[in-house]
């Protein structure tokens, strides 16, 4: 007889959303693309000057820290919390491909020595460290990487914690796009992040309620897909925008149970409901 | 919903350790782990790895690429997953993980492995045989399994035959001890039953010629809280752990994790806060978690990196939460740093020392610096300890502090 604990269902619910990507500047906007009153066109992603950071660290801010503290930040806001007093969840499928590729390409140079700058921002926990110094978060911050999976081994994290701890919990997941000769063999095209403020009780800036359902949060149940065929591409070709079936259903205010795109084998299903 | 900046602490179970191992540069296994403490061995020497020219010294690993991984799993074969490989092997780690697989349900057992660099010496390899033409990567290069930060709990998670959640943590020089919170976590959820922690990072490039930019490695073997310590030595390990509920019966020197403190600086991307302000909350948190005083811990194995301004921001952490009475050591005197892996093969080396009564005295270390007030042990002590904690800190502020014991 195993010696399995049947697992009860976690919930939490969604104080803020931000999003930035192709074609989506802000939850804003997003939101009417998802629930379709806005017609969804793919554009290059706009990424705006991370103020908070010093000027020196600002200038050195590649596409991952940009898109990340855009959306913590957004996401943030809408939920009226202190950004100080959040712990966080940040999760990317491959750090910042840029600076790889440059550290990679002066490494097989003859000249090795590389820039302690890019050295420091070369670990896939940079974007949490300049979010923690730009909003003075001293809270932990887990930061995961699960490849294509890392949306919802994300939300996975994020709603544990907020579970377990009983405290609201900042997730960001965020990608960039891949430079060649990096990206013949991992075709990220451009840049995207979506970030999720979400709290263990309901409160009157409460979107949205997700829950994990219990002993069945493994799926094998297909992805769900988004039927925009430009929406969908942007699911597939971009690993945090496995998310984009969760903002739809939070933007048309559906109860649905999803099927969110995880690890090869198994799939994450989530139920959102709103509020 | 106003939180305390010092964050609350939702003390969670303690979990059983039922199963560890380590490897590193000081031994494959933990009995020759724990011969090289007991004979105060290090596994440092100076650098040949690869074509590196620095003049340092590393904790590499004998044999690493002697390893040859199953052929239906060759596309993740790189250096990294070799080490992990070789380290899960060791003392009847796979099969203690098969038998809680059969236990619990395959889908019932996560896996949470830390690493910083994971496969990047593949890519680095991979640079140097690019296509004249086009500037294409070779056609044997592999990103998704070599590459990718993720590749390594991808590959353990098939090699072990898991079919439960599993993630990579990737916060630097934290990250295989942070592993220990989020399966910790998810274990109290119910999402899971046990879980494999761990933590494998191996030699490259990029660390290498990183933290010498940076001007933080020491020509000679690292000397941790020395007063002319001058930087870090690299090393690399692959070490993990089983972590169950804890059972009604256990034997007396069984181990067990009881919490977990985790904080960020909220300071500089790749210097301590220099009061240690970030690190004596994660410690003050991991004691909060575990229902511990500081007057409970018997020893403290530090972060104690060798650099100047980590063992200065540490000794100052350490001392604000527990005065200068515990006896304390960094171990990477012997193994080296092995940065995202530290905080695993630590752990490791805490549960030996519960389990065998053995504080390991720091090597390398001629003079202890006076201005760092800790009782740093240069020798080993014969003391029955029963309640240990493990510091590791990252590039970025990231901090994480763990609390062990003996079960009696």
């Amino acid at each position: 007889m195993p010696a399995t604990i049947t697992s009860a269902p976690l919930a939490a619910f969604v104080e803020g959303v931000g999003l930035l990507g192709p074609g989506l500047s802000n939850w804003t906007q997003g939101r009417q693309c998802l629930d379709g009153s806005l017609r969804y066109e793919s554009a290059r992603t706009v990424l705006p000057l991370p103020m908070a950071l010093p000027s020196a660290e600002r200038r050195r801010a590649g596409a991952v820290i940009k898109v990340s503290l855009a959306v913590g930040r957004e996401a943030v806001d809408a939920s009226g919390l202190q950004a100080s007093e959040l712990p966080s969840v940040f999760s990317s499928s491959s750090g910042d491909p840029l600076n790889c590729h440059e550290i990679c390409s002066q490494l097989a140079s003859g000249d090795r020595l590389i820039s302690p700058t890019r050295f420091h921002n070369s670990v896939h926990n940079a974007s949490s460290g300049y979010w923690s110094i730009s909003s003075s978060a001293m809270a932990s911050s887990s930061v995961l990487c699960a490849r294509d999976g890392g949306f919802a081994a994300g939300l996975l994290e994020a709603m544990t914690q907020c579970a377990v701890a009983a405290t609201p919990v900042l997730l960001v997941v965020y990608d960039a796009e891949y430079p060649e000769p990096l990206f013949r063999t991992r075709p990220v095209p451009d840049a995207m992040g979506i970030a999720l403020v979400r709290a263990p009780q309901r409160s009157e800036r409460s979107v949205a309620r997700i829950t994990l359902p219990g002993d069945r949060y493994l799926t094998t149940n297909a992805a769900d897909t988004m039927k925009d065929p430009a929406l969908e591409s942007l699911r597939q070709t971009i690993p945090a925008a496995r998310g984009l079936p969760l903002l739809q259903a939070i933007a048309k205010v559906q109860a649905r149970l999803l099927s969110l795109g995880y690890l090869d084998d198994v799939q994450l299903a989530v139920e959102v409901a709103p509020c | 919903m106003k939180l305390h900046p010092n964050h609350p602490v939702s003390p969670l179970s303690p979990l059983w350790i039922s199963h560890f191992t380590a490897t590193s540069a000081i031994g494959r296994g933990l009995a020759p782990t724990l011969d090289a403490m007991r004979q105060r061995k290090s596994g440092l020497a100076p650098c040949h790895f690869d074509t590196v020219d620095l003049a340092t010294f590393v904790g590499e690993v004998p044999g690493v690429d002697d390893v040859r991984l199953p052929e239906e799993l060759a596309e993740f074969d790189c250096r990294n997953n070799r080490l992990a490989q070789l380290g899960l092997v060791q003392d009847g780690f796979a099969q203690a993980v098969a038998a809680a697989a059969e236990k619990y349900g395959a889908r019932r057992v996560g896996i949470f492995l830390g690493t910083s660099t994971s496969g990047i010496l593949q890519t680095e390899l991979a640079y140097r045989r690019r296509g004249p033409a086009d500037g294409s990567l070779p056609a044997d290069f592999h990103s998704a399994t070599t590459h990718n930060t993720f590749s390594v709990a991808d590959f353990a998670r098939r090699l072990l035959g898991l079919q439960g959640p599993a993630v990579v943590v990737s916060s630097a020089c934290s990250s295989s001890a942070k592993v220990f919170a989020s399966a910790q976590r998810m274990i109290a959820a119910g999402l899971i039953d046990a879980a494999v922690v761990g933590g494998v990072d191996s030699l490259c490039l990029t660390t290498l010629y990183g933290f010498n930019s940076l001007g933080l490695m020491s020509a000679q073997a690292c000397r941790p809280f020395d007063a002319a310590r001058d930087g870090i030595s690299i090393g690399e390990a692959a070490a993990f752990a089983l972590l169950e509920r804890v059972p009604e019966q256990l034997p007396g020197d069984a181990v067990l994790l009881l919490g977990v403190g985790e904080s960020s600086d909220a300071h500089h991307m790749s210097s301590p806060h220099p009061d240690g302000l970030g690190a004596r909350m994660a410690m003050e948190q991991a004691l909060a978690a575990s229902h511990l005083e500081a007057g409970d811990i018997d020893y403290i194995n530090l972060h104690g990196t060798a650099t100047p301004s980590n063992d200065v921001a540490e000794s100052k952490a350490v001392a604000a939460v527990f005065g200068s009475g515990v006896p304390c050591s960094s171990t990477k005197g012997a193994t080296g740093h092995t940065l995202g892996a530290a905080g695993a093969l630590e752990a490791v080396i805490c549960a030996l020392a519960l389990r065998n009564g053995l504080l390991p005295g720091g090597l390398n270390t001629q003079q202890i610096d006076a201005a760092l007030p800790l009782d740093y042990l240069t020798d080993n002590r014969e003391l029955p300890a029963r309640r240990v904690l493990s510091n590791s800190f990252g590039f970025g502020g990231t901090n994480c502090a763990l609390v062990f014991a003996r079960a009696d």
